[in-house]
């Protein structure tokens, strides 16, 4: 059985953003990059699923991006994947969700992967476009944002997250791409010897322009910091104080606070 | 400009999303045409489309995607519009993938007539254009406010042939609740700034102190730091207290579809400019497990 998990590098979304100088992205500099977490959902699930085989699974990780997703990547492997391949675009930021699509189907095309698993969207920019389109592209069987995965007998077998707390459970049979929401399992801290084990593993590099195929299909405008409406209250120093104050604020502005 | 709008239902009931796409296409100045998978159609002085849920099925996005590219066959619209809800951003990609058009995902506003997005947890905003003559959108549950169901649809079937290898088993309920957050007028809640799950108690005390109950974000939630029933947001539940705290809380948009509508907003961060700041009435600008004890003291003093 033949697995591929997508995943992407986000910046730490607890990070100042500031538009950059052709204001059209956010400005990359002096940020801390990690992998997106639904992806982590996502390589734990495609290493279980190896586990749960016996090991038989080979499962390659990719990502899209200049040369830091390298971390990204290595991280997958100290978690278990095989083999990675990072498809080399430093400007993978202009690219539009179609076209990152394109790049990872164009990848994919005639590889035969069984499952793919990718996150059910990404931090930074929210599309959660990405991983269907790949599935669209490819002809797999799709179903999105588990919180629960099962396989047995070339069926999976998935619970899907929906609206105020119910869930539904589909069943699908390979070639199946998943897409993977917040909850559906905790993934593993790759221990030391895992580390030093993936040193070893194949990584591949490919430039992004063998890939892709696909122009942009929606173009960025203008990037802006969200107006402030900069109607709170701003309450900060000492904590008495602030105790003090928020409490009196409480009091005269509800009802429920005495 | 015409846009179609692809309504959605749950075991026979429309869901009221769908009377925010009524009220999208109606800000966007677009002639609409409905679209729906069901039963019965929405309430709406316009042109639906009706495929019969019993053929096509609750789930089933190969045989929906069929539906709407024959309604997008006979209506030629400019935009295809969906919630973006579990529903409409597992369908539209595939539609937008047959139609090899691009698709704006998650639009809060309209500005100029660009669509506006949120981009890392709100902390930025962009407008984007699509750019050609049709596109795929779906839209912020939540930021445009639903029209009332009321009118008469001119109802027309809709039919295709099609098949697909997915099945809908069924559906799961969410948990027993052990509390009640839609009754409470106070709801303190932990997000993952408290850190770990022993200072979820400080919360938890904290909440007690007020004389409300303990809410909570999503990222504590699946930790197992507390039950589900806690949950405010859109997985979660909808809350609307007098008074509601949110301890440690970025605000991302899912967690603020929950809890906007409370009577009074107050936010303990350590980031002033985290995004809940852009919902609280109050924003203390402080480490919260060092606030909350000094809270407590006066509060049980007073
Ligand atoms: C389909 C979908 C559905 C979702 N449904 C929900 C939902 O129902 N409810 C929900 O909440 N989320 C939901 N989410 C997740 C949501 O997108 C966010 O990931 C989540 O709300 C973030 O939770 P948080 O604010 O607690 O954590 P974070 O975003 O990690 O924020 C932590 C905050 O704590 C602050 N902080 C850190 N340390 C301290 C300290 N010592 N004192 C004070 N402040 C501190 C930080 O500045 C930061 O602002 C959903 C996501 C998706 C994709």
């Amino acid at each position: 059985m033949k697995v591929l998990v997508c995943i992407k590098q986000v910046p730490d979304m607890e990070s100042r953003f500031k538009v950059n100088g052709s204001g059209d992205w956010y400005d990359e500099a002096d940020l801390a990059y990690r992998m997106n977490e639904y992806d982590e959902y996502a390589v734990e699930q495609a290493v279980q699923l190896k586990e749960q085989l016996g090991d038989a699974p080979d499962v390659t990780v990719l990502s899209i991006g200049p040369d830091r997703v390298g971390d990204a990547l290595k991280k997958a492997l100290a978690m278990g994947c095989d083999r990675a391949v990072h498809v080399q675009d430093p400007d993978s930021c202009r690219k539009d969700p179609w076209q990152i699509a394109d790049i990872i189907a164009s990848f994919a095309k005639g590889k035969d992967f069984d499952v793919i698993f990718t996150g059910m969207q990404s931090q930074d920019r929210g599309s959660a476009q990405v991983g269907v389109t790949v599935a669209e592209r490819l002809g797999h069987n799709c179903t999105t944002t588990l919180v629960g995965f099962g396989f047995a007998d070339g069926v999976i077998t998935a619970k899907r997250e929906l609206e105020g707390g119910l869930k539904s459970v589909v069943k699908l049979p390979l070639p199946a791409l998943v897409t993977c929401q917040l909850g559906l399992n905790v993934p593993r801290y790759p221990t030391l010897p895992n580390i030093m084990k993936a040193k070893k593993k194949e990584f591949v590099t490919v430039p992004a322009a063998e890939l892709l195929s696909e122009e942009s299909a929606v173009a960025t405008e203008k990037l802006y910091p969200p107006v402030k409406s900069g109607s709170a209250v701003v309450l900060e120093g000492d904590l008495a104080q602030i105790a003090d104050r928020l409490l009196g604020i409480l009091k005269e502005k509800t009802t429920v606070v005495k | 400009m015409k846009a179609l709008l692809i309504c959605e239902q749950r075991e026979g009931k429309i869901l009221d999303t769908s009377y925010e796409l009524v009220a999208f296409a109606d800000r966007l100045g677009a002639e609409k045409v409905l679209v729906l998978v069901g039963k019965e159609a929405p309430k709406v002085d316009a042109k639906v489309y009706l495929a019969d849920v019993d053929k096509f099925g609750e789930y089933n996005p190969d045989l929906h995607k069929q539906v709407v590219l024959e309604a997008i066959h006979k209506e030629n619209p400019d935009y295809v519009v969906f919630v973006h809800s579990s529903y409409g951003w597992d369908l539209a990609p595939r539609v937008a993938a047959a139609l090899k058009v691009g698709q704006v995902s998650e639009v809060v506003n309209i500005v100029d007539g660009k669509f506006e997005l949120t981009l890392c947890n709100a902390k930025l905003r962009r407008t984007v254009a699509p750019k050609g003559a049709r596109a795929v959108l779906t839209v912020q549950a939540g930021a445009f406010n639903a029209v009332e169901a009321s009118g008469s649809a001119q109802v027309e079937a809709i039919d295709v042939a099609g098949s697909s290898k997915l099945q809908f088993v069924g559906y799961e309920p969410a948990e027993k609740k052990d509390v009640d957050l839609g009754r409470a007028e106070i709801i303190v809640s932990a997000g993952r700034g408290v850190g770990k799950k022993e200072n979820v108690a400080i919360i938890a005390e904290l909440a007690k102190a007020f004389g409300g109950e303990l809410g909570a974000s999503r990222p504590v939630v699946d930790a197992g730091w507390v039950a589900h029933s806690h949950q405010v947001g859109t997985t979660g539940q909808t809350v609307s207290p007098k008074l509601y705290v949110a301890c440690g809380i970025s605000g991302a948009i899912q967690h603020l579809a929950g809890m906007k509508k409370s009577d009074f907003i107050v936010a303990i961060n350590k980031d002033k400019d985290a995004p809940i700041s852009e919902a609280a009435d109050v924003m203390v600008v402080a480490d919260v497990l060092q606030l909350a004890p000094v809270l407590m003291e006066k509060l049980r003093a007073a």
